[in-house]
């Protein structure tokens, strides 16, 4: 199999930059955003952006294949 | 009629309704080999769906989140986060695994590993050791499904025998009607679960503090230090946060049952755009851990932190209303059980008792063997579920300790064409024990660090130095495809 591109692959990295490897940065209560604590709504602005960003990845994945 | 009575008969009319329609849909069809396990590989991309969300959003999600909310708090939040990012990993790989799949014919996970490695020993452990790491995630529905009849019967049946009812229900179920009648439950599951989910996460809030905004304010001022890592845990932080999405992630598409399902999809591509929409299902998590975190300060002191949820609806709606989310839970727990037992009786039969006894054995008693597999391994878990007190969180954290050791061999296996049997055989093998002895003597977390994860860094570091000390072998992928299959590339 021919591994996925680069650039594609780069895209999906993003979420794991976004809601794994920087948890010491947003890990915290304040300040409350919408009422929530600050990293449960981190995490919740992640599922739309995740599923922007694997949109991307889908983009350049077909436009590879033509 | 007491409310114990009201909201038992809704649960079960709800798990009768589901039952009929998923007999139903296997009814009309004859059963072989091929239609029992991938359906035919017939499966769009809404099917495909449902089926995936049938499978992922468990009672784990139901009933097990929102009570590590209760109990541990701020750790409880790597849900979210593996949740998403599993399906950034399952965009990358499905499309090739179901390639694979297509050109070779391949049900199972343990089919892959024969092919790409063309040795059975490899595959029957694959299949051996899916089997096993299965059980705990079946053990860990039917102890959801037993939480549900023991508290909405407000305690009257006693959890085992609900267990035992639930048992019965599920084994009776996939017995009948294979891996189509669950993707039809699949859609009653989900507009019910979905149903239950939000009315229950804005109302109970609303309910008790006038709102989701006054009930954290509540919260923040009197427990603040619960919502971060490590909550209500001592040894759950940041470096356990990062392992355990790590793990979680990578593995979530290891599980036999999530990997067989990508065979049953339509094409690559179907699989592909499904992983960009299957985040935004996660929505429904914030809302769970809403009810986990209002019970805090509503119903505090529970010793069974998975109990929150349920205790919380009762107190809170009518019976019949209890009911309606006692049967959305119980359609939760049945959909994905059915799902695991059939993937792991088929592994059983097909991938590890045929090819290591019993070669000659015919396609058909394969099927038969499978049938009576389901009763082992169910009563297998049902003898857990009874016997061990495990949060619901634990038996899945568990579970995927094992199951993520099949990355490496999967995704080199793909990628990499220098990886041989003996380094996967090498790894898998160090990766599986490493993680047993932590977890069975209760070293998870180890220095910090999710047991499972530590394993799967000891497992591919062992598959990659044996591969490159081993001799260089041709890729089972590189063969001619099975006879009558068109070669033309996924896209």
């Amino acid at each position: 199999m021919k591994p996925p591109r680069i650039g594609a692959l780069l895209f999906g990295l993003i979420p794991f930059l976004g809601v794994c490897f920087t948890v010491p940065l947003w890990d915290r209560v304040f300040p409350l955003v919408l009422g929530l604590p600050f990293n449960l709504f981190w995490l919740i602005a992640w599922i739309p952006l995740t599923s922007l960003c694997l949109w991307g990845a889908y983009r350049l994945q077909s436009r590879a294949k033509e | 009629m007491s409310p114990s009575l009201v909201s038992l008969a809704i649960i079960f009319s709800i798990v009768l309704i589901g039952a009929i329609t998923g007999i139903y849909a296997g009814l009309r069809r004859e059963m072989n080999l091929e239609q029992w396990t991938v359906a035919g590989r017939g499966f769009g991309l809404i099917f495909t769906w449902l089926l995936a969300a049938g499978e992922i959003y468990t009672t784990f999600s139901f009933l097990g989140a929102s009570g590590w909310a209760y109990s541990r708090g701020g750790p409880t939040l790597y849900i979210i986060a593996y949740g998403m990012l599993a399906y950034a990993v399952g965009f990358f790989i499905l499309p090739d695994i179901w390639e694979v799949g297509r050109r070779f014919v391949l049900h199972t996970e343990s089919d892959f590993f024969q092919q790409r490695y063309q040795n059975k020993y490899l595959a029957a452990l694959v299949a051996i050791v899916g089997v096993v790491f299965i059980v705990p995630y079946l053990q860990l529905q039917l102890t959801g499904l037993g939480i549900i009849v023991e508290v909405a019967s407000f305690h009257a049946i006693s959890r085992p025998v609900a267990m035992v009812i639930a048992f019965v229900i599920v084994a009776g179920f996939v017995f009948s009607s294979g891996i189509r009648a669950v993707a039809w439950v699949s859609v009653i599951k989900d507009v019910l679960m979905l149903l239950a989910a939000f009315s229950i996460g804005i109302f109970i809030p609303y309910h008790y503090f006038g709102g989701i905004r006054p009930m954290f304010a509540a919260l923040t001022q009197a427990k603040a230090a619960h919502l971060t890592m490590p909550g209500g845990t001592s040894n759950m932080g940041h470096a356990w946060y990062i392992s355990t999405v790590l793990l979680t992630a990578l593995g979530f598409y290891m599980w036999p049952h999530g990997f067989g399902s990508v065979f049953t999809a339509k094409s690559g591509n179907t699989l592909r755009r499904n992983a960009m929409i299957m985040p935004l299902y996660v929505t429904t998590l914030p809302l769970l851990f809403f009810v986990g975190f209002t019970a805090i300060l509503v119903i505090p002191g529970l010793k069974n932190g998975d109990l929150a949820l349920l205790t919380l609806v009762r107190q809170t709606f009518p019976p019949w209303f209890l009911g309606l989310v006692g049967g959305a839970g119980a359609l939760t727990a049945m959909v994905p059980a059915a799902v695991m037992i059939l993937t792991a009786a088929t592994l059983f039969a097909k991938n590890f008792f045929r090819p290591l006894f019993r070669p000659s054995m015919p396609d058909a008693a394969v099927t038969r063997l499978a049938k009576l597999m389901v009763i082992v391994i169910t009563g297998v878990a049902l003898y857990f579920a009874i016997y061990s007190s495990t949060t619901l969180v634990g038996l899945l954290l568990l579970a995927y300790a094992g199951v993520t050791q099949f990355f490496p061999g999967v995704v080199l296996g793909l990628y990499w064409k220098r990886v041989t049997t003996a380094g996967v055989f090498a790894g898998l093998i160090a990766g599986v024990a490493i993680a047993s002895l932590l977890m069975f003597t209760h070293h998870d977390p180890f220095m910090g660090l999710n047991a499972g994860f530590l394993a799967l860094c000891i497992n591919l570091a062992t598959t990659v130095m044996v591969s490159l000390t081993t001799s260089i072998q041709p890729s089972g992928l590189e063969q001619e495809p099975a006879e009558g299959v068109v070669a033309v590339s996924a896209s």
